[in-house]
């Protein structure tokens, strides 16, 4: 099977590799950070080697039946000098309907079974006790992470630990929504499952390796559903501890932003947004309290620099027209001292 | 059997004034003209939403282009979809039953006229419906007009808390009248088979398009029906206070779903069926052969009917349902996949042979058999569940199914145009304007659609207006926009072919191509009566049994 996987991926390489390489980002693996054949994650990878008997089984018939109409059109095409009468009109045979009704069985019978056994292997997997627990809620257009065990809540950036074959640290993330339907879908790390209201799913994921995985809301869920990206980040189980850590602190706020904060607090910010620590304590937008140690604003629309980020607060259709953050209509120095104070939430 | 018609005023008909005809038209009841009428509503809308795909195409050339707004995307694609399925679709796969049951049974009409006339208006008046929206609604949050709720319309972004205004309401009220139509045409087509066959004409010597279309009215009857149920379900929840998909008040928007695709996934058959139909008599008269296996595919054909009613969740195995219910939706696709083989191989045993002439009809039924073959690998794709749960709702199923729809049943609705264009219109089309369309518009299906697979294999989903750079799909969108311009100039030709032969096309005879079922034994245009006598038939291929007195198929059937 390993040696299988190998060469199916090298004809997708050789087929995709020359214009997916010159276009890919260079952080990115070899084609696309969200090619569902480099699976890096055990569901992921089930699904592949699913995916590679069924195009292996595909790939057979088409041969066979391409080349049986291939052959019947150049090999019974009417002839020039034809005599025009009609040719031995056959009216059927009920051997050769037995035999294309009998192998195409055989095929779906293998077929099935083999979609069964993954299915089964996928979804009732149970969590081991090692295992970390991530509530994923979907909203328009963001996502809202807790960790229940853990008394963590964050926003559109996930992090994981990565899960080692022996001593396993799987994620399973329990999928709410709070508003339409979404779906949460990291190609790498597994097929997706959709997040419908009042109807929790589940999932989980091992990723293998460290590193960003990307994805993004696969199911319609409004304006701005382009825009309500995946970012999971998957650190050693240290570098997950420690974030952990971090992320439980309330926030620091130095008195120097006092005015900011001011200004936050009386506008209708604290409506959506929560500070842990501080009197805002919103839930219809994402948790600010460690704002500064994500990499990206607006569902991972934009980098996180003090720019985007002034201009997110001044006007959010900038960078999401429809999203449901509005703009205050601050004045200039308003917007100034909110984007200062905001800087000081890591 | 009368080949010999009365002499048809064509000439008074002519000078008549322009109200005169056009009063015709509007209150006829003849199936001919009121399939013609649906042939040219649905034409009139694959422009509109061709142009409405075109747009999409046009966002999508590069990342974060900004040609249109989301909320003007959202719409697009909504509108894209519906149009295409609700108001080009069905009104032509309803077009042709309509022209063609009637001459292929030896029928002087539809069994109920009336309500044939009634069911077109109602398809109609739901188009305009749909597109009415434009000046009178409002749709999602902060965008404007039009329904942009997708052409699926998932619960519950349809319930007024997300959908303010009236663009749902628009959408969910096109949707429910032309429904009544569809249910309308369902009952008549069944009706004109099951009563008004010719003499003679037992079950088992009607032409498979009667077959075929047997088949695809009964589904038609089963499952337009809950659609409709449940477009009343939301009119309820959205006027009168309903909760049934009210997620917040213990409705359930897993309910729409089931609803929705308990149509939705027949509804592929409704149209790929009646595809099959035009597929089971071009290629025997192009291949001057008998169809292979009559009677195994009157059964391919009702197993499929039967099949693809059980099948609807495997547009739902991303909802986590439970691995039992996944595995039985598996089972039940991949069957489908059985009757469906059967056919394409009787159609290669029909070419098996034969003696294959290159027509304009001819190409496109090889480029249907090709691509359907494709469309149908891709479906086992996604119908193995867990490659399901990567490939749903992603570029790759956008591809898939337009492989099945423009590849397949397009591709046949082309065959069917220019096979029976000069028993419509009574005058030949140019030969070398369709091989033209025909190139043209197959080198851009490929273009767009094969390539349309990779993005989806490489994480792009669907219905995003825009996309990041740097995921590798950029030359991908790239190359699928191209192609739009092929099938656009394809299209071009096509309804310039169409307009021009009708004017200016050499008259076409009664029986151009030399074949074999009852419509060719009378004018081109037959006249309101359809034959002076009724004929009788012997056997499935009666003018085969008229040419070779001496070697009829009723001693064979």
């Amino acid at each position: 099977m390993k040696s299988l996987k190998k060469s199916v991926s090298s004809c997708l390489a050789v087929f995709l590799w020359p214009v997916g390489r010159a276009f890919a980002g260079p952080a990115g693996p070899p084609l696309s950070p969200t090619n569902i054949f480099a699976p890096a994650s055990t569901p992921a990878d089930s699904v592949f080697g699913l995916s590679v008997f069924v195009l292996e089984v595909t790939a057979a018939i088409f041969a066979v039946v391409f080349s049986l109409l291939l052959y019947a059109v150049f090999k019974f095409r009417k002839k020039k000098g034809d005599d025009g009468r009609e040719p031995p009109q056959v009216y059927g045979s009920l051997q050769v309907e037995l035999a294309w009704t009998v192998i195409p069985v055989l095929i779906v019978v293998a077929l099935f079974m083999a979609t069964a056994r993954v299915i089964a292997s996928v979804q009732n997997a149970v969590a081991p006790k090692s295992a970390i627990e991530v509530t994923v809620i979907g909203h328009q257009f963001w996502w809202e992470y807790r960790y229940p065990g853990l008394h963590v809540v964050t926003a559109n950036e996930l992090h994981v630990p990565v899960s080692d074959p022996k001593h396993p640290t799987p994620t399973f993330l329990k999928l709410l929504s709070a508003d339409t339907d979404h779906s949460f879908w990291v190609p790498r790390l597994a097929g997706k499952v959709d997040l419908i209201p009042a109807h929790p799913n589940s999932m989980w994921i091992d990723p293998h390796e460290t590193g960003l995985y990307l994805g993004q809301c696969a199911q319609y869920c409004g304006t701005q559903h382009a825009k309500m990206l995946l970012r999971v980040y998957v650190q050693t189980r240290d570098e997950f501890e420690r974030w952990i850590q971090e992320q439980r602190q309330p926030a620091q706020i130095s008195d120097a932003v006092s005015k900011g904060r001011h200004i936050f607090e009386t506008t209708a910010c604290i409506n959506c947004h929560a500070v842990a620590g501080t009197v805002a304590n919103g839930r219809f937008g994402p948790d600010l309290t460690h704002l500064m140690s994500r990499d990206t604003i607006a569902s991972g629309a934009v980098p996180n620099t003090p720019q985007n980020l002034r201009k997110w607060i001044q006007n959010p259709e900038t960078f999401k027209p429809g999203c449901l953050m509005p703009s205050m209509q601050s004045t200039d120095q308003d917007v100034d001292a909110m984007t200062a104070y905001l800087e000081t939430l890591r | 059997m009368s080949t010999e018609t009365m002499a048809w005023p064509t000439a008074r008909v002519a000078s008549r004034p322009f109200v005169d005809r056009l009063h015709e038209w509007v209150t006829t009841v003849d199936h001919k003209q009121l399939g013609i009428m649906y042939i040219l509503y649905a034409l009139f809308f694959l422009v509109i939403g061709g142009i409405e795909a075109t747009i999409i195409r046009i966002q999508l050339i590069r990342p974060n282009y900004d040609f249109v707004s989301p909320q003007l995307f959202n719409r697009l694609f909504t509108m894209h979809g519906t149009t295409m399925i609700f108001f080009v679709a069905m009104p032509i796969v309803f077009g042709f039953a309509n022209y063609l049951v009637p001459l292929m049974i030896g029928a002087r009409d539809m069994a109920f006229p009336r309500l044939n006339a009634f069911s077109f208006w109602m398809t109609a008046f739901g188009g305009l419906l749909l597109y009415f929206s434009l000046v009178g609604a409002n749709g999602l949050y902060g965008a404007g007009n039009a329904p942009d709720v997708g052409w699926f319309a998932y619960a519950p972004l349809t319930s007024l808390a997300f959908s303010p205004g009236h663009s749902t309401d628009y959408w969910t009220l096109s949707i429910l009248v032309s429904g009544f139509g569809s249910i309308g045409t369902a009952i008549n087509i069944l009706a004109t088979i099951v009563c008004m066959r010719c003499p003679g004409m037992t079950l088992g010597k009607m032409p498979l398009l009667a077959w075929l279309n047997l088949v695809m009215s009964s589904m038609v009857l089963f499952v337009v029906s809950p659609l409709t149920a449940a477009q009343i379900m939301l009119l309820i929840d959205r006027f009168l206070g309903g909760h049934f998909f009210d997620s917040q008040a213990g409705g359930s928007a897993v309910l729409w779903m089931h609803f929705f695709w308990i149509f939705g996934h027949p509804e592929v058959y409704i149209l790929v069926i009646p595809a099959f139909a035009f597929m089971s008599e071009i290629i025997p008269v192009f291949s001057r052969k008998v169809i292979f296996g009559y009677p195994i595919m009157v059964a391919a054909t009702v197993g499929i009917g039967f099949l693809s009613m059980a099948v609807w969740a495997h547009h739902m195995f991303t909802i986590g349902m439970t691995s039992n219910a996944n595995s039985f939706f598996v089972l039940s696709t991949m069957a489908v996949s059985i009757p469906t083989g059967i056919k394409i191989f009787n159609w290669l045993g029909t070419m098996w042979g034969g003696k294959i002439q290159f027509k304009t009809p001819m190409l496109f039924s090889i480029g249907f058999l090709f691509q359907f073959l494709i469309a149908g690998l891709t479906g086992i794709m996604l119908g193995a569940a867990p490659f399901d749960w990567q490939l749903a709702a992603s570029y790759f199923l956008v591809a898939h199914f337009h492989y099945v729809i423009v590849g397949a049943i397009l591709f046949a609705l082309f065959a069917a145009f220019y096979y029976w264009y000069p028993k419509m219109s009574g005058k030949m089309y140019s030969e070398t304007l369709g091989k033209w369309h025909f190139w043209l518009f197959t080198a851009g299906f490929h273009l767009t659609f094969d390539v349309m697979h990779i993005p989806g294999l490489l994480g792009m989903p669907r219905r995003i207006y825009t996309y990041e750079a740097g995921r590798g799909w950029e030359i991908w969108n790239l190359i699928v926009t191209i192609g739009v311009v092929f099938q656009a100039v394809g299209i071009l030709v096509f309804v310039f072919n169409l307009v021009w032969s009708y004017f200016r096309g050499k008259p076409s005879g009664n029986d151009p191509w030399d074949a074999w079922t009852l419509e060719w034994s009378t004018s081109s245009p037959p006249p309101a009566y359809n034959f002076a006598t009724i004929p009788t038939v012997r056997s499935r291929r009666p003018l085969w049994d008229l040419k070779h007195p001496d070697d009829p198929d009723w001693k064979y059937e």
